[in-house]
């Protein structure tokens, strides 16, 4: 909502030297969001003066029409002789009265005015047009005053071209403020003002004799005012008045009638629509729409109807959909085309809030009335409305009107609402005493009666206020949120974090630590992100939750794994110029149930039952945490330290075992084979017999397709089942002070068998006495023999006990030896 | 060697005369005392400490001597060797000291040579603004809850007042789920709001209830400098008997003391939210231009746009039909809440320009970000 400063004073005698800043910040305090002050012709300096053209020379020669005209401007070039002007537009006459600005003076733009020479002329000033004049876009010529105004009288006054204009985004509680009338009272309230209602007008009683008009669906309609005038002036325009107050509130003025409508609706808050009597086919009727039917509505789109629209119809079937838009057959007429309107009915109506929003969002038609109904119209507010808009027609478009007074109200019962004094002071935790509920409540226009508990009547124009604590929220506001006090409450003693928020924390802490850098992706993907990725046809991860209103027609999918979003960080990233890059994610993937659900509606008039909550959570997708991270590059850099290494799937591996770290887990690691990783590089990852991820190198057809660099790595575990069996308490280990005794093997096995095995067999067959075991060597080669290779482990023995002899070593490392053997046929190196 | 012999003279033993065992004394200290290096020094200390030294030599004569002269010669002995041995542990020390200064020069190293063997990470800021805001809250007693993203429109909408036709409902620009039959009644949506998770919890549990909620919610917005249809909230929620607005100010300026710092005005305007009634924009004095820049062209703020506040968040009184449908009786309990978009604090509290640098992931606007914020 548009409020110029200058129209808003009409109703509120604000204090003279009040800025629109002041008034914001006054109404900002009361609950409107008031998001700009706009000044209006602030870089606008005259002199800009009415003047009158004495002489048209048209001249020739030139590629379009230009004018030489001398123009009286009166005295206000300070020689009172004929002002010497050329002008390049032709849409006026020797005798119109039109705007000059005179050199000295600065147009919007900024543009400074000066004689100049041109088409072998002087031309000292200019002829304005609208455009030139910052008031608005849409007329090319100049404009021509009414013939009454004085040559020489400032212009700038005239065609009220400075103003501050407050633009305030209107909160759907709060339909009222969609008006001058209701911004208005806020600002009389706020500044403890009166307020000059514009609706308080003097209206004859409804008779029977207005224009015909049924309502068969009273619960979509209950009110109904009709209003006739005749004899319109079709060619009468809009004064400069009525035009200025419309384009500063940002509504193009168009025809007198229906800136006439749009005013009052500005003005009052409800939206008025006029018919062209004459095309009118008697009665109207107000019903809803049978299936199949259409309407032309005034944007000339002919838009199929559904039932549950409401209408507005004459004999030859809908002229209008209810509250939203009017229809073509019934227009208004502009007189350039043809005879103009002459005669014209007044509709000041009241519609059901819901059915108009629906209706509006249906044909996608969001028009000033629905917004204004969706919101809540006053209904009491439409007789006003009606005679307002008789009154202008008759004032300004020389109409007259009918003594038919049309007015169908379907009985409104009284809402009473009961409000104990002191809810105020309780929701805000403050006193304000009965006195001032009282007064504040009646501010906002309600009736008040009562001591302990008041039985408080809202104005119509409040359909918000339906209990208690609405009214509580309006004294509290009135009163300012800057006088309640601040207080803290007494909170309980709480647990602190989960031991999952502790872990999710300690794991981007440890990988943070290890070099990774986090990275937040969008959760969206397509096919061919998948596809990238070599997924099977048949592969889970395809099946994804799909958005009906995606950002992008490309991505109506959401992420089943964390690997797209994070592999285009990683290629974005590269893209960059960052070449060494180790980055990771922690999020949630979206997996599909196995059986597709719809969430149910449920109550809101009471909590709902468990089994009705559990169908809530049955239409949900499994929303499990995952991490995941990427490796490109230099995973330790080269330098004068020595040789650097390339990231690998081995460090992909031991990102997986730092996030188990961090959850205290012990991770187990076989040789795995799944998409999108490298058929021989690919880790699967287990706690116990669980499988909670991968990790390795990416598969080269997916670094091709993705364009990603040679080698990058990748890992995704999921965090829920890593930590699925609980906290493990840790016991503290019973620490031996006896020497430790060292023994190596070097063991020959098949290159297929897993290291991981060959351990395990060297753990079990050393006992008890073994303390660690290290690999701290692996080959292949001519000397590990064709298909095999070597490995060498270093074993560190010790007793808890005694000092253990070299024989007693050397028996466990030969029992440890033999059960490899026996586990994995491994071969002693020089056996 | 002689053989023990217990008519001779002690006198008589060349080696053993008062004046040999001087002079072999003081030959040893001249060895040592000319040794220039550690090498030499071992040369001399075989020559004049070993086994085939004069007074080893000497020393070994005194087994030969009568009983009553044995004392006496092996005291001379004794003396001489004791004084020989100090002197070149002395030296020895004071070539090892010399020896020491030089090789220590000779290993000095550039220390600030540049080291990045070491490759460094960091956390994303929203993560520990989300857990710097987390844990302020904790520390005054309450929880941290969360809940799943993809979430029922009941939950998102309906529980929180916000009924099918309601006008906020279509503000929301809400991503639909597709439901089974490929409309968009699936009765799922993308969270707006982390706002279900406190309906949640009072789903799950008796007042009285303190909770943040923490992560992530989307909006169909297009990403651009100040917006992004992904982002962070953190919401909180406190409902317990005789909660109040006060508790709601009270609590929001404790929160800006820790997070902002103290000295800055906050300024409460009355907004509408379904959920809360009386509800509540929070606008932070702007801690650039302390609100200096308005109407001052000549001073213009970009991080106020000058307009000498910032938007820090909406909140107010749990709206009782949030309470009911939640299963809490208003009669006895009220509540508050409040919620914080955390891309906007960062902005803000760490003069980040453009929203995209937190969402393209880009290593060189996390990294200095480091572990915590
Ligand atoms: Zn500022």
């Amino acid at each position: 909502m548009r409020v110029p400063l200058s129209w808003l004073r009409e109703y509120v005698d604000l204090p003279a030297g009040e800025t629109g800043r002041d008034v914001a910040a006054r109404l900002v305090r009361a609950g409107l969001e008031v998001e700009t002050v706009e000044q209006i012709g602030a870089d606008l300096k005259g002199p800009l003066v009415v003047g009158q053209v004495l002489s048209i020379e048209e001249l020739s020669g030139f590629k379009k029409p230009i004018r030489h005209c001398f123009v009286n401007v009166g005295d206000a070039n300070g020689t009172g002789e004929p002002q010497e002007i050329v002008c390049g537009a032709t849409n006026f006459a020797v005798g119109d009265k039109v705007v000059v600005v005179l050199p000295g003076a600065v147009l919007p733009g900024p543009f400074p005015i000066a004689a100049r020479q041109t088409y072998g002329h002087t031309s000292a000033g200019m002829i304005c047009s609208a455009r030139e004049l910052g008031m608005g876009d849409d007329h090319n010529g100049i404009i021509v005053l009414e013939s009454h105004h004085e040559p020489g009288t400032d212009a700038i006054e005239l065609l009220e071209l400075t103003d501050e204009v407050l633009d305030i985004a209107v909160t759907p509680d709060r339909g009222y403020c969609l008006s001058m009338r209701g911004v208005a009272r806020e600002a009389a309230a706020a500044y403890g003002l009166p307020l000059a209602d514009p609706a308080l007008l003097d209206v004859p009683p409804a008779n029977s004799y207005g224009h015909l008009v049924k309502v068969a669906d009273p619960a979509g309609c209950d009110r109904f005012v009709a209003r006739t005038v005749t004899g319109i002036d079709p060619n009468a325009q809009s004064p400069i008045w009525l035009q200025r107050r419309l384009q500063k509130s940002g509504v193009r003025p168009i025809s007198l009638t229906v800136d006439i409508t749009n005013y009052v609706m500005l003005e009052v808050g409800q939206p008025l629509h006029a018919y062209d009597r004459g095309r009118v086919d008697g009665a109207i009727l107000v019903r809803r729409a049978e299936e199949g039917e259409s309407l032309t509505t005034l944007d000339g789109v002919q838009r199929k109807l559904s039932a549950e629209d409401l209408l507005i119809c004459d004999n030859s079937g809908p002229i209008g959909l209810a509250g939203v838009m009017g229809g073509a057959s019934t227009e208004i007429l502009d007189p350039a085309a043809g005879p103009g309107t002459t005669e014209v009915i007044i509709e000041a109506a009241h519609f059901d809030p819901v059915s108009v929003a629906r209706t509006a969002k249906r044909h996608k038609l969001p028009s000033e009335a629905s917004k204004r109904f969706e919101r809540g119209v006053d209904p009491e507010a439409a007789r006003a409305a009606a005679q307002r808009a008789v009154d202008l027609l008759v004032l300004i478009a020389g109409g007259t009107a009918e003594a038919g007074v049309t007015d169908i109200a379907a009985p409104h019962p009284l809402r009473t609402i009961a409000i104990a004094a002191d809810l105020p002071d309780r929701v805000a935790g403050t006193e304000y005493g009965r006195e001032t509920v009282t007064r504040r409540l009646q501010e906002v226009g309600c009736t008040v009666v009562g001591t302990d508990v008041l039985e408080v009547t809202p104005p119509s124009w409040r359909p918000d206020l339906t209990d208690p604590y609405d009214l509580a929220e309006e004294v509290i506001r009135l009163e300012g949120y800057d006088n309640v006090p601040a207080r803290m409450p007494t909170v309980p003693p709480g647990r602190g974090l989960t031991e999952a928020q502790r872990f999710h924390r300690r794991t981007g802490v440890a990988l943070a630590g290890a070099g990774y850098v986090e990275v937040n992706n969008y959760p969206f993907v397509g096919e061919p992100a998948l596809d990238a990725l070599g997924l099977d046809k048949d592969d889970r991860r395809r099946r994804t939750v799909t958005l009906v209103n995606p950002l992008n027609d490309e991505e109506p999918g959401l992420r089943t794994t964390l690997l797209p979003g994070l592999l285009g960080a990683l290629r974005r990233n590269v893209g960059r110029g960052n070449t060494d890059l180790a980055i990771f994610e922690m999020g949630t993937v979206f997996l599909p149930k196995d059986e597709l659900k719809v969430a149910p509606r449920l109550p809101v008039d009471r909590r709902p039952t468990d089994d009705e909550l559990a169908a809530l959570d049955a239409a949900l997708p499994d929303q499990p945490r995952r991490v995941a991270v990427a490796l490109a590059g230099e995973r330790l850099p080269s330098g004068w330290w020595g040789k650097g290494a390339g990231a690998s799937w081995a460090d992909a591996v031991e990102a997986a075992r730092t996030v188990a770290g961090a959850a205290g887990v012990e991770l187990t690691v076989r040789q795995g084979q799944l998409a999108p990783w490298h058929p021989g590089r690919c880790a699967e990852l287990l706690v116990g017999d669980r499988i909670v991820g991968h990790a390795g190198e990416l598969h080269p057809r997916v670094i091709k397709a993705l364009n990603l660099p040679e080698r990058t790595s990748v890992m995704e575990l999921d965090l829920d089942l890593l930590i699925a069996d609980g906290p493990q308490r840790v016991s503290g280990p019973a620490v031996s002070s006896y020497p430790v005794a060292t023994q190596d093997v070097a063991l020959i096995v098949d290159a297929k068998v897993p290291a991981v095995e060959v351990e395990a067999a060297l753990r079990e067959g050393a006992g008890e006495l073994l303390e660690s075991i290290r690999l701290f060597d692996v080959f292949t080669g001519e000397q590990a023999g064709e298909g095999k290779k070597s490995l060498a482990y270093s074993l560190r023995f010790r007793a808890a006990d005694r000092t253990l002899t070299a024989d007693e070593a050397s028996a466990a490392r030969e029992t440890a030896v033999a059960a490899a053997s026996a586990r994995t046929g491994a071969v002693l190196r020089g056996a | 060697m002689s053989a023990p012999n217990k008519s001779y003279d002690p006198v008589e033993v060349e080696a053993l005369k008062p004046e040999v065992v001087e002079q072999a004394r003081d030959a040893a200290f001249a060895a040592f005392a000319g040794a220039g290096s550690l090498e030499e020094l071992k040369q001399a200390k075989v020559a004049h400490t070993g086994d085939r030294s004069p007074l080893a030599l000497a020393n070994r004569e005194i087994g030969a001597l009568p009983p009553h002269a044995k004392a006496a010669a092996g005291k001379l002995i004794g003396q001489a060797r004791g004084a020989v041995n100090q002197a070149l542990a002395k030296r020895q020390a004071e070539l090892e000291a010399e020896r020491d200064a030089r090789v220590l020069v000779e290993e000095a190293v550039d220390v600030t040579l540049p080291y990045g063997r070491t490759p460094r990470g960091a956390r994303h800021p929203l993560t520990t603004l989300a857990e710097r805001i987390e844990d302020t809250f904790v520390a005054m007693g309450y929880e941290v809850a969360e809940g799943p993203e993809a979430e029922a429109e009941w939950l998102n909408f309906d529980a929180l007042n916000l009924g099918p036709d309601h006008p906020a409902r279509s503000m929301q620009d809400t991503f639909f789920v597709q439901a089974p039959d490929g409309s968009a009644d699936s009765g799922v949506v993308l969270r707006t709001q982390t706002s279900p998770v406190q309906a949640r919890t009072l789903l799950d549990r008796e007042p009285p209830v303190y909770v943040v909620c923490p992560g992530r919610v989307y909006r169909t917005d297009e990403l651009d400098a100040t917006h992004t249809p992904v982002f962070r909230q953190v919401e909180g929620l406190a409902v317990d008997e005789g909660i109040t607005f006060a508790d709601l100010k009270g609590t929001i300026e404790q929160l800006v003391s820790k997070l902002i710092g103290d000295g800055l005005e906050l300024r409460w305007r009355p907004s509408y939210f379904p959920f809360t009634e009386p509800s509540a924009e929070i606008d932070l004095q702007c801690f650039v231009c302390r609100g200096e820049s308005v109407g001052n062209p000549d001073r213009p703020c970009r991080t106020c746009s000058s307009e000498g506040w910032i938007e820090l968040g909406g909140c107010g009184v749990v709206n009782p039909r949030v309470l009911v449908a939640c299963g809490v009786d208003p009669n006895r309990y009220s509540g508050f809440a409040f919620g914080l978009g955390l891309e906007r604090i960062l902005m803000n509290r760490h003069n980040v320009a453009d929203m995209r640098d937190m969402v393209e992931g880009d290593v060189r606007f996390t990294l200095p970000f480091g572990m915590e914020i």
